[in-house]
């Protein structure tokens, strides 16, 4: 069996695993931890009566275990439960807000992870000199503000001063999609800014320790000119750790993406999550807690496998 | 001390200014916590210097009683981080075998879910109180810190100088506490800067999300949480708070930096 | 007259760091240097590091690594002047008038890309001919270089070919141009003693063959010996000498070349039997994982007072010897004892005093003290831990400890930082003599030394010998401190020892083959040594 396919499955594995202990963390965080869910959800002055039959209905009273593969069964075949505040399912409420997050996210990403390598590239270019300084000041400045800060900041300047865009992103069904982009314009901004802060040092280390490697001396004592230097030796072995940096980053997405989405009040799986988490509304949060852990298990493993696959000792063994 | 460069001189100092205002803020807020002392979202005038906030409480009391909480909360948390992380790193690095691997793995696990989820799926089933908040940022932080003193321990023990002092026959004490500490010192302190900074951040995300320092009390994220409204209309109350997380975690940033890089030089550093 | 290929007149080279938050400073790393190299002519360039020879070296094609620029005097290649020539020329002229070898091919070439995509990249793109007349000029050469598979090894990625088969597609790689000049920097020093031999002699009838000028990159003066027809000698960025390979051999002019020649011409007279103060019987060890035997079978003594040496190359088990004497590493089978007592295979089990017996220096001085302490408290733990001396009793045996080791008062309160490496290496051994022990074990205390220095402590060690009776343990894979030190050799192989016995038994025939090919590989400091020993030779197949 070629080495590549055995650490690939290894890492899949792994990352099974994972997603499993996630689930169980989450399920005992939600259950075990001292906190009476009845009695959260009917308040201080709920009878013993009321309280006992509550705990009946949501099967609080089975032992932890059953409870756990009664959800994970669940899980399985696509059914996350029913919210407790308002007796929806969770699935279908989640399947469009999940839509709607992936849209941000995906914009966002989609414009900060070229903008991170220019950046990056930059930083490199000029090492040491001002549009490096100047890089690393705004990158540091901008991982030094919270993402709700940065929200309002921008919503002032942007939605409230100038008016350029909406300073709510609402967004539904049918909307075109020049609409949609203006209305989640702004909270794109936040993501990108808040991002790219973390993003481009990592770009900027890994660009930087390709074109620091002797392979790269070796090319320009040969002669060549800079961009085949740049275009045939330094990008084949700069791909793999650009890759992992950016994956590692969009896993930062995922959470980033939770507050923005308070901020603007957007419609999305980081607005549904905190919403009930004050309602202490515990099957939504379960849920939403698996999905989250599961997209950012997911990019990490995405990342390791991009690694593997991209190292020539492992495509080319022995 | 003598050849600080003045970026790291400006951030000790405001750091210092910081600090020493939280802890002096009963004697140096003009007004109490909650005391109302004129409309909603005045301007700031004689009485009150940043104007008042939603419900007309004075703006600057409410900063400066907020940091209060906002930098008690993050260096308790902090402490608690570092304390619990850096020992279990030490030992994991000094013992290494199944010590070693179980608390690794124990560490790799809690990471695969961002913190944040950690944090709001905790919450949502536990009294939001400051000591639960504490706690809990605490456990979640002093991963990373468990990583990063178990890879500097790793480094320095594997230098010549702690094999030289196992064959003599030191203690483990005295391995760990002189020959292994003293060298971790600067990477760890940056650390410490790094952490703190972080969790100024989160706990003021998670009041900003209604789930960390509950009303009356005020912390920084509080604070625009109640002043929101107003952004919409031009009124910049919320913004404040952010001048003040920022330039704080600027500072704390600046001398982090200026810590680390002391870390190059080779008398009193990590040398090779 | 043409044109010498090379012509280099008062160069001087400066270098610029910047340290993180302090002022930069500028280093001066060569200094009023000239040479001249002729058509088809090698040159030697000898030195230890930081004397300034790659810089040189690097200099010929007009190029400064980091920070380092070339700031005064000329650089004729062919009669053109090239030191402060435009990107655009340069470039004309790396890759196809002047080539590079570097020290380790491993780094040097790109992971990502075939070997003969990279050895043909330079004839493509300076258009000196077509892919196929590449390739097969390419192949040609693999033949010549003595490559197993010429036809096909281009195929293969760096990474699937040995580090001297590595070394030798690179030589490869810089002929296949045809230029001008080849400056080769250092190409064998990161290779086995075994290997060396084969990718010399390879590289010498490559260069005698295709008759191009060569700059060879060396701190070994034996081996530039075998390839140059003249010799410079360089110190911290100077000329100390230069001329040609005989007559700078056999009558060197400056002290400094005359140390280089005659280095380890220490002398060193046998000593008589005596009882053993280690004894190691029948150990065999592994490493935890590894199901392989790392050490089988080893038994040898170690008469008290006495210098045993361990020679072998890397992967030999010498150094997993001394973990497993020092109690770091139990071995799997086997007895250890010591002055007659049997010695714990385990640091655990060890007494107090067991300990003390038992020192060791180490071979980078730099990472064996911490940094954080003075040269006084280094010397001094010891004192305290084993002896108890606290106070000025503690600091009087310090100075007398610094005394011993030739340094003054003044070093007590320094630190290892502020020390340069032979003092460093010193410092290391006060430390290890302050126990008071009757064995130290030494690992390689003087490979990471400049010569001159080396010898400094080599002296020092059989100067304290002689005073206080401390019997040496001394790994090394350096045949001449061997024999400048040594009353006993033990030479391995793979875990195992194949010759052990008094010095002059084991360097005397008939030998074992392992023996012979370790002996037959080191370098005599004299010329045609080459020749001789490649005519009765086969290179080993793959090599290391």
């Amino acid at each position: 069996m070629h080495p590549v396919v055995t650490l690939v499955a290894r890492r899949v594995a792994l990352g099974l695993i994972l997603l499993w202990a996630a689930s169980v963390l989450i399920f005992v965080g939600t259950t075990i931890l001292p906190g009476d869910v009845a009695q959260a959800i009917l308040g201080q002055s709920a009878t013993p009566v009321s309280l006992a039959n509550l705990r009946e209905e949501l099967g609080l009273n089975e032992p932890a275990l059953t409870r756990y593969l009664d959800w994970m069964g669940g899980v399985l075949r696509g059914d996350l439960g029913t919210a407790l505040t308002n007796g929806e399912d969770i699935a279908t409420a989640m399947g469009r807000r999940l839509g709607n997050t992936l849209l941000l996210a995906g914009v966002a990403a989609a414009i900060a992870v070229p903008l991170a390598l220019l950046l990056g590239i930059v930083a490199v270019r000029f090492r040491n000199r001002w549009p490096d300084r100047a890089i690393s000041t705004v990158t540091l400045a901008a991982i030094s503000v919270p993402e709700f800060l940065l929200g309002y900041l921008v919503i002032y300047v942007l939605a409230v001063q100038w008016r350029v865009f909406p300073s709510l992103a609402a967004v539904y069904d049918g909307m075109g999609w020049a609409e949609t982009l203006n209305a989640i314009a702004l909270p794109v901004i936040v993501l990108v800014l808040a991002v790219l802060g973390h993003m481009m040092r990592m770009t900027r280390a890994a660009i930087l320790n390709v074109m620091q490697a002797p392979y790269i001396e070796t090319a320009e004592l040969k002669g060549l000119r800079p961009i085949a230097v740049i275009a045939r030796h330094a990008f084949p072995n700069a791909v793999a750790p650009v890759v992992n940096v950016v994956t590692i980053n969009l896993a930062f997405l995922v959470v980033g993406v939770v507050v923005v989405e308070v901020v603007f009040v957007y419609p999305g799986m980081g607005q549904y999550l905190v919403d009930h988490v004050s309602k202490r509304d515990v099957p939504v949060v379960q849920a939403s807690g698996l999905v989250f852990a599961a997209v950012y298990i997911g990019l990490n493993l995405v990342a390791d496998v991009v690694s593997i696959l991209a190292n020539p000792r492992l495509r080319h063994p022995r | 001390m003598r050849r600080m460069p003045p970026s790291a001189l400006v951030g000790l100092v405001l750091t210092g200014t910081y600090f020493a205002a939280a802890l002096l803020a009963p004697w140096i807020a003009p007004y109490g916590m909650a005391e109302i002392v004129g409309d909603s979202w005045e301007p700031w005038s004689a009485t009150s210097w940043l104007g008042t906030d939603s419900i007309g409480r004075d703006l600057l009391s409410r900063m400066i009683w907020g940091g209060q909480t906002t930098i008690l909360v993050a260096a308790a948390a902090t402490a608690l981080s570092f304390t619990l992380g850096s020992i279990l790193g030490f030992t994991a690095a000094v013992q290494g075998g199944w010590v070693d691997q179980a608390l690794s793995r124990g560490v790799d696990l809690m990471m695969a879910i961002p913190s944040l989820i950690t944090a709001l799926v905790v919450l949502s089933v536990m009294p939001v109180t400051i000591p639960v908040l504490i706690v809990v940022m605490g456990v979640l932080d002093a991963t990373r810190v468990f990583r990063l003193s178990r890879a500097v321990a790793a480094d320095i023990a594997a230098m010549d100088y702690v094999e030289a002092a196992r064959l003599r026959g030191e203690r483990q004490g005295w391995i760990v506490f002189r020959e292994i500490l003293p060298n971790a010192l600067s990477p760890l302190v940056a650390e410490l800067g790094l952490r703190f900074i972080f969790a100024v951040l989160f706990i003021s995300t998670l009041s900003f999300l209604g789930l960390g320092v509950q009303p009356p009390l005020a912390d920084w994220g509080g604070i625009v949480k109640e002043n929101r409204e107003g952004i919409v209309y031009g009124i910049p109350a919320a913004l404040v708070p952010a001048v003040a997380i920022a330039t704080l975690a600027i500072s704390v940033n600046l001398v982090a930096d200026w810590v680390l890089n002391r870390t190059a030089s080779l008398k009193g550093g990590r040398g090779a | 007259m043409p044109d010498p290929v090379l012509a280099i007149d008062n160069l001087r080279i400066e270098a610029t760091t910047h340290p993180p938050g302090e002022a930069p400073r500028t280093a001066v790393l060569v200094d009023g240097v000239s040479l001249t190299l002729e058509r088809g002519r090698v040159l030697g360039l000898i030195g230890e590091s930081g004397a300034g020879k790659s810089t040189i070296g690097l200099a010929a094609m007009a190029y400064g690594r980091g920070g380092v620029r070339l700031t005064g005097g000329s650089i004729r290649l062919d009669g053109q002047e090239i030191r402060l020539a435009a990107p655009g020329a340069l470039r004309a002229l790396r890759g196809r008038r002047v080539t590079y070898v570097a020290q380790s091919a491993a780094a040097a070439f790109n992971p990502a890309k075939r070997l003969m995509d990279q050895v043909v990249e330079t004839c493509l793109t300076h258009g000196l001919a077509d892919r196929a007349t590449a390739e097969a000029r390419a192949v040609d050469l693999f033949g010549r270089l003595g490559l197993p598979d010429p036809g096909t090894i281009g195929r293969r990625y760096p990474h699937q070919v040995s580090g001297g088969q590595l070394q030798r597609v690179m030589t490869a790689m810089a002929l296949c141009p045809g230029p001008d000049l080849v400056v080769f920097d250092e190409p064998t020093t990161a290779l086995d003693v075994t290997t060396q031999i084969d990718v010399l002699a390879a590289i010498k009838g490559a260069i005698r063959g295709t008759g191009v000028a060569a700059l060879y990159i060396t701190h070994d003066l034996a081996v530039v010996a075998q390839v140059a027809d003249r010799i410079m000698v360089l110190r911290g960025g100077r000329m100390v000498e230069e001329g040609e390979t005989g007559r700078i051999i056999h009558a060197p002019r400056e002290d400094y070349t005359r140390a280089l020649v005659s280095v380890r011409s220490i002398d060193h007279a046998e000593k008589a039997e005596a009882p053993p103060v280690l004894s190691v019987r029948g150990v065999a060890a592994r490493y935890r994982g590894v199901p392989l035997d790392v050490l089988a079978d080893v038994t040898l003594d170690l008469p008290a007072g006495q210098t045993l040496a361990v020679v072998g190359e890397s992967g030999s088990g010498k150094s997993t010897l001394a973990r497993v004497v020092t109690g770091l590493l139990p071995p799997t089978r086997g007895r250890i004892a010591f002055a007659g007592r049997p010695l714990s295979p385990d640091l655990a089990g060890r007494s107090k005093d067991d300990l003390r017996e038992v020192q060791m220096i180490y071979q980078m001085a730099d990472v064996a003290m911490n940094p954080r302490q003075t040269v006084a408290t280094i010397i001094g733990r010891p004192l305290e831990f084993y002896f108890g001396l606290k106070g000025e009793a503690r600091a009087a045996r310090v100075r007398e400890l610094l005394d011993q080791i030739e340094m003054g008062q003044g070093f007590a309160d320094r630190y290892p930082a502020e020390l340069s490496g032979g003092q460093k290496q010193r410092v290391c051994i006060a430390r290890a003599l302050a126990a008071d022990p009757r064995l130290i074990l030494c690992d390689e205390p003087t490979s990471a030394l400049d010569p001159l220095v080396a010898d400094g402590i080599l002296k020092l060690l059989l100067k304290l010998q002689a005073e206080k009776g401390v019997a040496y343990l001394f790994i090394t894979h350096d045949l001449a401190t061997v024999r400048a030190i040594a009353d006993r050799i033990a030479v391995m192989h793979r875990g195992r020892i194949v010759r052990y016995g008094t010095k002059s038994d084991v360097l005397s025939p008939p030998f074992d083959a392992y023996t012979d090919r370790l002996l037959s590989s080191v370098p005599a400091m004299r010329q045609g040594w080459l020749e001789e020993v490649t005519a009765g030779r086969r290179p080993e197949a793959g090599g290391r």
